[in-house]
């Protein structure tokens, strides 16, 4: 709002003053809502690139830091139904489908369809762009990303006579090493694995396990999902088991909160968990820790997450354009390996881990590779057009798969009617 | 001077009604218009469907499962809180041994907000480490219990936090009534020889009147508002165990974005809470003696 | 001796230590009520002045730092957030104390036709609480111009259906002798309700005041909507950065966080909390 009144009294005066400079760089202000993950640290990060873009171009980008990914996904739709809102933002990238359904993004092509733009955006990294791509468009720009990796506890490892080199590759490998890490007897006892499975979470730990046993949860319209899919079933059977049959992990839901504290605090050998959380833990673990890929059915797979950068169709043209501007610097080589230092977030394209910068810090510290290293055996986020309802068609499932109310048949079968049903309009043919 | 005292009572009465029109009457009303309409997406306006969105929340076994939750939810809630809060305010107003330190942690909850509170709790509710399986580990002896995580226990859970939230903010309003009870009322009933039930029934209660009706209205209307803390620690889950109306609502309208259903939605609850409402007013307010 | 005596003596001594007894369990209950109350408070503050590791454990000589209050002050502008709620909530509670007096006063004693639908229209907004309604404000305050504004988080509360049914209620038992007589003095309406409604009603003003500013202190969802900026944002929405999971739960920071917030209102209670009992009981002798 006071936004809008500054640039109006800015435009006037410049118009009274200088017309040409005013044709020439209209846009003086940006704002975008940015969804914090961490307190201090971030803010500060992306408060600085904003400094310097500022610097660079002259125009001032503000961010608007408005809680995390669900709120910051209210109140941007809020806002712009409500009439104002902002340029642009960093939303959850499998939120893709939803908001091209509310028509309210504009693609990267409709700002800019030059050459140059075409090369910029094939130098993303695949897994990545997966969650941007519909109808031939790119709705977004890969930014905030990261991969699930599991952390473990080396100490642990050598005290039950497991090769702290050599972490769980397949899930026999998992069920074994769990078993012989999980000590159930009173207090001082801990679990072998855990993975998330509340709302907002299981979804994603899901969409891991499926594509460990080669299975893909959605089309690429976002207009299907295979929930009951004889592989699924196979990869929900399998988290239940390591629940109730291996008792390798806690039954009911885990939440995703307490996993970096149960793992620091000792009372789980492995977590499944984020790229993001690097730099935490190697702050905060009291013992040796390593980093690895999620083990697979037969060999290592994983899912990707995080937030994309996406334009709003309501920003006018000149602001759509510095908008994309900002993302492309946002993107470039050396601010994107500078993000991947600074958080633990991937750097999103392959030329960003070939600056110096990045070479030299994971020389240092190995495990920064890992992640990366996963990306070629990674699948796209769970992503469909009513995502979040479809969501948690399969969370709520999942949750009753755990609570041990529901068989892995039963469960699957439920989701896929509930998302079927949700999905029902959106399919043509 | 009959037309003075109304011009005067209208002129009274103007910042307050645009005010409440503006931003309650006016938006209950287009929420319910909109609650005709399917839900507008895109390139797709709202259309015109009647009772539609009604039909389809009655046939949809999640807000079956909210409608039930939060009836055990406010069943737990009005009368625990109430009762504690009663109980608290009769011992800190009595000769009990260190009644302002009491005082002081009855009221603690009121002023934590439920945002950073839920954060806490969830570290009291937390498996294996939590403070709740640390205590029941060393006094019992028993395993780890994951309190929020499973279906039979989530929702207990989420009404001990509300229970908590609530009770020490109802203590201070029945604090100050039994203090404002003529110390002369309880000198007749001991010389009486009444015995302290007797004098609590018969002589405290009875005056506690209105507090407890003023109490019961805000615990009525916090049984279906206050619930930062469930969408903070479970959002609902396990599979809706802790799903409550107003969570539900805040889902629709806010995380699918189904105006619609959203609006509904509200409006039974808007249902719900006027028909207790009238409940209160009609038939409490009249058994509830002023002095 | 008497046999009666000896038994008179005995009843006598078993009732009082059946008193004794029972004073002694209502004082444990007392407590461990208290105990469980303060809990979590007495917790925040342990794990305030530990290290993250240390916060989740009990380890009597753990390593003590206030690291985690420079951090989460670090984290976000507190002093100003402290600032726009205290704005906030005085901007709300005043404008609830004017507009709910004149409003209860015509209602409590003006007989104009159609008052009684009118206050049946303002007892709606009890249960239709704004918390509901966050979409179509949202759009009016688009409207007005005031989004992220603090005026805006306040304007849809100002007119409370609860402080006027209150203020009424109390309006209603005072004796009409005795505005009679203020009216034979010459006083006119307003100078009736300031001099004889208003200082008689000072206990529900203390506890409607209670209740909004807790209420408005905690308030979350409806702020975290209508504002944007730093110079807007109340102290629950700047809370919110904390309750930002994607790394896991920091318990200590939150501890620090949630100490520093409340301790201004924890401490306003104290020395409050003697007043606010005495000017009840005075107005209640009366």
């Amino acid at each position: 709002m006071t936004f809008t009144r500054r640039t109006a009294l800015a435009a006037a005066a410049a118009t009274l003053a200088a017309p040409a400079v005013l044709r020439a760089q209209p846009v003086r202000e940006l704002t975008f809502y940015y969804p914090i993950a961490v307190g201090g640290p971030i803010t500060r990060i992306i408060d600085g690139y904003c400094e310097a873009f500022q610097r660079e171009t002259g125009i001032t980008v503000k961010p608007v830091y408005s809680g995390f990914y669900g709120e910051t996904l209210t109140k941007a739709v809020t806002a712009i139904r409500g009439g104002s809102g902002p340029h642009f933002a960093v939303l959850l990238a499998a939120e893709i489908h939803s908001l091209r359904d509310m028509d309210i993004l504009a693609p990267v092509e409709d700002i800019d369809n030059s050459a140059a733009t075409k090369v910029w955006l094939s130098g993303f990294f695949p897994a990545f762009m997966a969650n941007s791509l519909a109808e031939g468009r790119t709705w977004s720009v890969p930014f905030q990303r990261s991969t699930s990796i599991y952390f473990y506890n080396k100490a642990m490892f050598r005290e039950a006579g497991l090769n702290p080199d050599a972490p769980p590759r397949t899930w026999a490998e998992l069920v074994n090493a769990g078993k012989k890490l999980t000590r159930r007897n009173g207090a001082g006892g801990r679990w072998g694995v855990q993975l998330a499975s509340n709302h907002g979470t299981a979804q994603w730990t899901f969409g891991a396990l499926c594509n460990q046993v080669n299975h893909k949860l959605m089309n690429e319209a976002g207009t299907e999902v295979y929930f009951n899919h004889p592989r699924a079933v196979e990869a929900a059977s399998f988290w239940r088991d390591m629940a109730y049959t291996h008792q390798i992990t806690p039954q009911g839901v885990t939440e995703w909160a307490t996993l970096v504290p149960s793992f620091l605090q000792g009372t789980a050998a492995m977590i499944w968990s984020t790229t993001g959380n690097l730099t935490n833990i190697r702050t905060n673990a009291s013992f040796e820790f390593g980093v690895a890929g999620l083990p697979g059915k037969e060999a290592p797979r994983t899912v990707v997450g995080g937030g994309n950068l996406y334009i709003f169709k309501h920003a006018n043209p000149a602001e759509r354009e510095a908008a994309l501007r900002f993302a492309r610097f946002l993107t470039s080589p050396e601010l994107a390996a500078d993000w991947c230092i600074r958080t633990g977030y991937l750097a999103v394209r392959p030329d960003a881990w070939e600056t110096e910068a990045l070479k030299r810090y994971t020389a240092e510290f190995p495990p920064a590779l890992v992640a990366k290293e996963q990306l070629p055996v990674a699948t796209g986020e769970l992503s469909t057009y009513e995502n979040q309802r479809v969501y948690k068609a399969l969370n709520d499932n999942l949750q009753a798969l755990l609570t041990g109310s529901k068989s892995a048949q039963q469960a699957m079968a439920d989701a896929q009617a509930e998302a079927d049903r949700v999905l029902r309009p959106f399919r043509r043919g | 001077m009959l037309r003075r005292t109304t011009i005067h009572a209208w002129l009274m009465l103007t910042p307050a009604l645009v005010l409440l029109f503006s931003f309650t009457h006016y938006p209950a009303v287009a929420t319910f218009w909109h609650s005709l309409f399917s839900t507008p997406r895109g390139s797709r306006p709202a259309r015109w469907v009647g009772i539609d969105n009604y039909v389809q929340l009655f046939g949809d076994p999640v807000f079956v499962q909210a409608l039930w939750n939060n009836a055990i939810y406010a069943a737990a809630t009005i009368p625990l809180s109430i009762a504690i809060a009663l109980a608290m305010a009769l011992w800190v107003n009595s000769r009990i041994v260190g009644r302002t330190a009491l005082r002081m942690a009855y009221f603690t909850p009121t002023v934590l907000p439920m945002i950073a509170v839920a954060n806490l709790w969830l570290f009291f509710y937390t498996p294996d480490y939590g403070l709740l399986d640390q205590l029941t580990a060393r006094l019992f002896g028993w395993g780890p219990t994951n309190w929020i995580g499973t279906r039979e226990t989530a929702l207990g859970a989420m009404i001990a936090v509300a229970v908590w939230k609530e009770a020490g903010f109802f203590m201070i309003f029945y604090l100050a009534a039994l203090q404002a009870i003529p110390p002369s009322l309880y000198e007749a009933a001991s010389i009486e020889g009444a015995s302290r039930a007797h004098v609590f029934w018969r002589v405290t209660l009875p005056l506690l009147g209105p507090t407890t009706l003023f109490v019961l209205v805000n615990a009525v209307i916090n049984a279906f508002r206050l619930v930062d803390h469930i969408i903070v620690m479970t959002r609902g889950g396990p599979d809706n165990a802790t799903a409550l109306l107003l969570t539900y609502i805040y889902e629709l309208g806010f995380r699918f974005w189904d105006t619609a259903s959203a609006s509904a939605l509200t409006m039974i609850l808007l249902a719900i809470l006027a028909a207790t409402a009238a409940f209160q007013f009609l038939v409490l307010e009249r058994r509830v003696h002023y002095r | 001796m008497s046999g009666s005596a000896i038994a008179t003596a005995a009843t006598t001594a078993t009732l009082r230590t059946r008193i004794d007894a029972w004073a002694l369990i209502e004082t444990l209950a007392a407590w461990l009520l208290g105990m469980v109350w303060i809990a979590p408070l007495l917790y925040a503050a342990w794990a305030a002045i530990h290290p993250a590791g240390n916060a989740v454990s009990f380890e009597l000589f753990a390593p003590l730092t206030f690291e985690n209050f420079a951090n989460a002050w670090a984290a976000a502008p507190f002093g100003r957030y402290f600032l726009n709620t205290f704005i906030l909530v005085t901007m709300i509670l005043a404008a609830q104390f004017v507009l709910c007096t004149l409003a209860a006063f015509a209602f409590a004693r003006a007989d104009f036709p159609g008052s009684g639908v009118l206050f049946a229209l303002v007892l709606v907004q009890l249960m239709v609480t704004p918390d509901v309604l966050l979409v179509e404000n949202y759009r009016t305050m688009s409207r007005l111009g005031l989004v992220d504004t603090i005026l805006a988080i306040g304007l849809p509360y100002m007119a409370s259906a609860f402080g006027i049914f209150l203020l009424r209620q109390t309006f209603k038992q005072v004796p009409v002798e005795l505005e009679e007589a203020a009216r034979v003095e010459g006083c006119s309406t307003m100078a009736i309700l300031l001099r004889v409604y208003v200082p008689l009603a000072k206990p529900t003003y203390l506890a409607y005041g209670l209740v909004s500013v807790s209420f408005h202190w905690n308030n979350f969802l409806w702020p975290l909507v209508i504002t944007n900026s730093v110079e807007t944002r109340p102290l629950t929405v700047g809370l919110a950065v904390f309750a930002t999971l994607d790394q896991g739960i920091d318990w200590a920071i939150i501890s620090a966080a949630t100490l520093m917030t409340s301790a201004p209102l924890l401490v306003g209670f104290l020395l409050f909390q003697r007043q606010f009992v005495q000017s009840f009981m005075r107005a209640g002798i009366k």
